[in-house]
């Protein structure tokens, strides 16, 4: 009886061992977490062409001195002859593989991100969709340079005007812009906004 | 007993008007009757081009039929006539055009379809805005949506698809000597239409699909056969069409799935669905991932589905073979404990088991921090 008592005793032993084992291994394993949603939000709008790496980079500084998530936001431009709404394959493409470049060097700061693509018949009204859509704290946008696409003066006076919160504007250097191999095609993308519709 | 032959197809792609898909068309049927082939026009569009008109000469024109619609007198191809004389070659002009309402066919696609069952040869022309899958993207780039779409499948179908390419530059130069559009609505044409930009795209768009179009006869290599194999290489293809399913949760981690599943989707020219399988209501910052879902989905021109349930492989099976899935896309699945690896098989196991004929792929996160990307959690 005691010896079968003491197998029992071995057996129980062993299962909690292994048990026990099983566990450490499986924490051991177990990936480090992804950044956690921070507290406030930092809106970061782009377009197709004018992604500073300069804006960026202070958008991910803000972010990380302030423990906050970055928004990077594109902005697409749909044509007045279609609806809103439509789907936009084209500037789609382009704006996931900025989003992954964003993510990819938001991550190695340990920067949550939450990315968005945003329509409207312009950068402005996108932008007001945007400002619907999003709670933020800050904005953070790069000033167009000359010969590049980017905010003007006039955008910027507009977002004073309509956008709450922080507005952080930094001027591009030149040369900084961030590029893909696929940008060069959709920088020629042509977008009407006053065209009439032709027929065939 | 010998099998009926089907005609050859032959599709002059453009990627405009006045690139000289009807001008070629017409070329290359005078140079076939000139051969000794019976030849004739079934349907010609000059859009009163000159030149088109002067290359249409001495070629027998099958008068078109007129109908009434809705107090209108429309002229249409005459199908009838053109299969009751029963050339070598037909020249059938713009296959996507709709027809009539009260014809044999809806499309005259479909009335080219009858003509070469009856073992005509048919020479016809398209744009490329009109094929069903380039819609979006043609929209996009020219902000004009185009009604009139067909299938992609019937370029398919053709036995040789001829790209008529034209710079934009000599495009626009044609234009402006008239060549395409009479002298008053030349410049109207130029300011919204023919711009480089827009004709650039266009080519690119034109160019691409032709280069996919003769990558697919590539592989499947065209075994010269009659009508019924023929069906059945069509039949491939239809079975072969893919549509994906991304698994995803109403978080920010998602979008890498989301991302990864959209370009997939572009590379096979697939539909994608995005599905959410909830088991408790979503919470106000839950709502407001959905939200931006939602309009991601809508942006992509995919699909956001929300379905309750607690077992996600079962809901997941479920609206898999409802919809025809043919690819799942998920993220890394959660680690699971021991014990819990012991109860059940992991998400993976059980929808590959769930769903045999559907492939699955888990999206791996390629930022520096490998930590849990677009996570699935699984039913408690």
């Amino acid at each position: 009886m005691t010896a079968l008592l003491i197998v029992l005793v071995v057996l129980l032993a062993t299962a909690l061992v292994a048990l026990a084992a099983t566990h450490l291994q499986y924490r051991r394993r177990r990936p480090k977490r992804a950044p956690a949603a921070g507290a406030g939000r930092i809106l970061f709008p782009f377009m197709a062409g004018a992604l500073s790496q300069r804006a960026l980079d202070a958008a991910l500084r803000l972010a990380r001195a302030e423990d906050a998530t970055l928004v990077p936001v594109f902005l697409a431009r749909v044509s007045l002859h279609l609806p809103i709404d439509t789907p936009l394959p084209r500037q789609s493409g382009l704006a996931l593989s900025l989003q992954e470049v964003i993510e990819q060097r938001a991550s190695t700061w340990g920067i949550p991100v939450d990315a968005r693509i945003e329509r409207g018949r312009t950068y402005r009204h996108a932008l007001r969709q945007t400002f619907e859509h999003e709670t933020y704290d800050r904005i953070v946008l790069a000033a167009g340079a000359r010969g590049n696409d980017g905010f003007d003066a006039g955008d910027v006076a507009w977002l004073l005007d309509n956008a709450a919160g922080e507005i952080v504007v930094l001027r591009p250097a030149s040369g900084t812009t961030i590029g893909l191999p696929v940008l060069r095609s959709l920088q020629a993308l042509p977008l009407p906004l006053e065209r009439e519709p032709v027929s065939y | 007993m010998p099998m009926e032959r089907r005609g050859r197809y032959k599709i002059f792609l453009g990627m405009a008007a006045g690139v000289g898909k009807t001008y070629r068309m017409l070329q290359e049927g005078q140079a076939e009757a000139e051969a000794g082939r019976d030849v004739v026009t079934g349907y010609l569009e000059p859009h009163d081009r000159l030149e088109t008109i002067a290359q249409a000469e001495g070629l027998e024109l099958i008068p078109r039929r007129r109908v009434r619609y809705r107090g209108t007198e429309l002229e249409e191809m005459d199908l009838p006539a053109v299969l009751r004389r029963a050339p070598e070659l037909c020249l059938i002009d713009e296959l996507a055009h709709t027809n009539a309402p009260g014809l044999e066919h809806a499309k005259r696609f479909e009335d080219i379809e009858a003509v070469l069952e009856a073992g005509i040869d048919v020479f016809s022309t398209v744009n490329v805005q009109h094929l069903e899958s380039l819609n979006d993207q043609v929209a996009e780039v020219t902000g004009t949506r185009v009604r009139e779409t067909v299938p992609d499948a019937v370029l398919g179908t053709a036995d040789e698809v001829v790209l008529l390419d034209l710079t934009p530059e000599s495009l626009i130069e044609r234009l402006i000597a008239g060549k395409i559009y009479p002298q008053d609505r030349v410049q109207a044409a130029l300011n919204n239409f023919f711009t480089i930009e827009n004709l650039a795209a266009l080519r690119e768009v034109s160019l691409r699909q032709v280069a996919e179009e003769v990558e697919h006869k590539r592989v499947v290599t065209e075994p010269q056969l009659g009508g019924r194999e023929r069906l059945l290489e069509a039949a491939a293809a239809q079975a072969i069409h893919d549509r994906l399913l991304a698994l995803v949760t109403p978080t920010p981690k998602s979008q890498r799935v989301v991302r990864r599943a959209w370009r997939s989707a572009q590379r096979l020219g697939g539909e994608l669905d995005l599905l959410w399988v909830s088991n408790h209501e979503p919470s106000t910052e839950e709502r407001e991932q959905l939200e931006a879902l939602r309009r991601l989905a809508s942006v992509l021109g995919a699909h956001l589905l929300i379905e309750h349930g607690d077992d996600i492989a079962a809901t997941a099976a479920r609206v898999a073979e409802d919809r025809g899935t043919t690819y799942i896309l998920m993220g890394r699945p959660k680690p699971r404990s021991a014990l819990r690896r012991l109860l059940q098989p992991a998400l993976p196991f059980r929808l590959l088991s769930l769903l045999p004929g559907v492939d699955l792929r888990i999206v791996a996160d390629r930022t520096r921090l490998a930590a849990g990307a677009g996570e699935i959690k699984e039913e408690p």
